[in-house]
């Protein structure tokens, strides 16, 4: 991508988990990394954040879940977010992540995943070097 | 380790969580320089540092209480008689996201979340199902419900009412702290103001008509979760519990007549001596305001009567089963610093809902104490003591600044409803993960003592989602063999009188709906109708 262009990150919290400690903390970092921060705030369904990020023309597309849903959410987003012609983007997902479900969400385009415990140099460095 | 090194560790300047400089070494001069001995007193009398009762375990040890709740409400009664079985002596009952933001089982949003981290709830007969066989006179019920608290205080007492107990002595717990929710945790549902109406009516109602049941427990703990230090963990809560007082007095109740039903819930992860002296402060802070600031005369209006536990903040992923240990130190920090109730995060808990075997750990972890350690033969066994006395005094001081903090600064109800503590504490969330990564504030396992050892395996809890169609087809079979009529009558007269401009207290409409079977999802979509919905700032 074009260097001069600051990279845009829509960070998404889906699905009713109200616990944003975790995702406010990366947002924080992203921030401090240069990234340009859109924070969608609590309960997003996927309709909402695949218009957000349609609307803002994000260059990444980070969830974060805690409460476990995140395999139904990430089924219901991806051809949402296909269909806003959001699929040459980075998508990534961070939270409480099961290590027998990365695969699975590997294989639904989720590029990134960050499970608990994961350093936040790496999620920004991951983004550096995966962004379109 | 050289000379030179020891005497550069000696002198380093430790400073602890609340910003408090820990010396090397207290005496009495530093318990007098710190405000004397005048705060201290005796266990149950004011200002109740030592403890709100004069014999506290040694006459009743703390009730034991693990977080419980998935599935449908038949799986969550099977753990439930387990827990009792095993020694348990109270239950603490954790809800689905659905249920705790309102929502049916069958709503849209609720996909994929039913039964998922905690029991899901429609109507009264999940209630009725969920506490089947359950004494509810020796084992007492805490909720934990916030956004739907108004309502699932209803079933419970609704469900009570008809298993034949005297509602005027029915003891239990509900959370039902909703500024808190708007801090961390997030299950709201109305805008601020009429989510403090709500809270309201609720203690309201139960000091008239429920009057041994606690409506209310401030929440100090997820706030802390949030990114508040400990002595800002206790301020914030006793600002919130003001609050809700100054909500009560308002409507022309004299203080003591509500504020003994009023309980709090804290944390306790972090370094020993503070969190037994945030405890003891806390304690003595409380009997302060009630007295002097509101004139209470009963001393239970001045007890901060506590849930201390959980502790999940202080867990961790790496090294799992290190947190069986810091679970066992955080029990005896809850027991030092005079919990009336107690629960643990449990060793697997930030990989999944716990396991019977974890819960069990848990249990026994508490039990342990009182049998084998001898927490429960003396009051306050660190009352005294230079340091944890200074300690106290120093945290009691700074947690009256931060609260005059607050006041100078608008109020916590305007601090919160523009999101400013939410700014504050994510602030001070992202500065302390940094200094776990650069490893100047040490996590055994995480930025020192590391192993390459894989992670052990974990019980994953499992999710099915036929358990979630099956509680969809239940709440279609209420709906069906439900009064219609009655439900309609109920759910227009709690329309009515939530619309109305004398703002009637809501829970006699809540508790007739209750009783008609009415969903959470229909009596919260009324009051939504009503109040509207909360719009979270985007600013974090």
């Amino acid at each position: 991508m074009n260097a001069n262009r600051r990279v845009k990150v829509v960070l998404a919290k889906p699905g009713l988990d109200g616990h944003d400690q975790g995702a406010k903390v990366v947002a924080h970092a992203l921030m401090d990394a240069g990234f340009e921060v859109i924070y969608t705030g609590l309960r997003q369904t996927p309709g909402a954040v695949a218009r957000i990020a349609r609307e803002e023309n994000a260059d990444v597309i980070a969830l974060s879940s805690m409460a476990g849903s995140h395999l139904p959410i990430c089924r219901k987003l991806k051809p949402l977010l296909e269909q806003a012609g959001l699929g040459d983007r980075l998508w990534i997902i961070g939270g409480n992540l099961p290590a027998q479900d990365h695969d699975a969400l590997r294989a639904l385009g989720f590029k990134g995943v960050f499970p608990s415990s994961s350093r936040l140099d790496d999620i920004v460095n991951f983004i550096r070097a995966n962004v379109p | 380790m050289k000379p030179r090194d020891r005497a550069e560790k000696a002198s380093r300047v430790v400073v602890n969580e609340s910003g408090i400089e820990i010396k090397p070494l207290y005496t009495s001069a530093d318990v007098e320089a710190s405000g004397g001995n005048s705060m201290i007193g005796l266990p149950g009398q004011y200002p109740f540092t030592r403890g709100i009762h004069s014999l506290m375990y040694r006459k009743q040890p703390w009730t034991m209480r693990q977080y419980t709740g998935f599935g449908n409400a038949a799986d969550t009664n099977k753990r439930f008689h387990y827990l009792i079985a095993n020694g348990q002596t109270g239950l603490n009952v954790a809800f689905d996201l659905p249920t705790q933001c309102g929502m049916d089982s069958d709503d849209p949003q609720a996909e994929g979340e039913v039964g998922r981290v905690g029991m899901a709830v429609d109507t009264l007969r999940d209630f009725e199902i969920a506490f089947d066989g359950v004494d509810l006179e020796r084992i007492t019920v805490s909720l934990t419900i916030n956004g739907a608290a108004a309502i699932l205080i209803a079933m419970y007492l609704a469900m009570a009412e008809k298993r034949g107990y005297d509602i005027t002595k029915l003891r239990g717990t509900a959370q039902n702290d909703i500024l808190k929710e708007f801090i961390g945790r997030g299950t709201w549902v109305y805008p601020v103001e009429p989510s403090i109406r709500l809270v309201g009516d609720t203690i309201e109602y139960c000091a008239k008509h429920a009057p041994k049941y606690s409506p209310v427990s401030v929440c100090g703990y997820h706030i802390r979760e949030s990114g508040a230090e400990p002595a800002q963990e206790i301020a914030y809560a006793l600002c919130i519990a003001k609050a809700y007082a100054d909500d009560v007095i308002h409507r022309g109740l004299a203080v003591d007549e509500f504020a003994g039903r009023l309980s709090f819930n804290f944390n306790c992860f972090g370094n020993i001596f503070e969190q037994v002296a945030k405890f003891r402060a806390g304690r003595s802070l409380w009997a302060k305001i009630m007295k002097e600031q509101y004139g209470a005369t009963e001393p239970g209006s001045m007890w901060m009567r506590m849930l201390a536990g959980g502790g999940g903040g202080g867990l961790t992923f790496e090294q799992p089963e290190l947190n069986i240990v810091r679970g066992a130190y955080y029990a005896l920090i809850c027991a030092l610093g005079g919990a009336q109730t107690m629960a643990l995060c449990c060793y697997d808990e930030a990989y999944t809902i716990p396991s019977e075997y974890a819960q069990r750990i848990s249990l026994r972890t508490m039990q342990l104490l009182i049998e084998e350690m001898g927490l429960a033969d003396t009051v306050d066994p660190l009352g005294g003591s230079y340091y944890v006395e200074t300690l106290t005094n120093q945290m009691r001081d700074r947690m009256e600044a931060v609260m005059a903090d607050v006041d100078a600064q608008g109020g916590i109800v305007k601090l919160i409803a523009d999101g400013t503590i939410q700014s504050k504490v994510s602030a001070q969330a992202y500065k302390h993960q940094q200094e776990i990564e650069q490893g100047t504030f040490r996590k055994v396992g995480v930025n020192c003592y590391r192993t390459g050892d894989k992670t052990p395996e974990m019980e994953f809890h499992p999710y099915k989602d036929q358990d979630a169609r099956a509680q969809v087809e239940a709440l279609n079979q209420v709906r069906a063999e439900r009064d219609g009529t009655r439900v309609q009558a109920a759910l227009a007269a709690l329309r009515s009188d939530a619309r109305s401009e004398a703002r009637p207290n809501l829970m006699p409409a809540i508790m007739e709906a209750v009783k008609a079977y009415a969903s959470v999802g229909e009596i919260t979509s009324v009051l939504v109708g009503a109040f509207g919905r909360y719009r979270e700032p985007r600013s974090f």
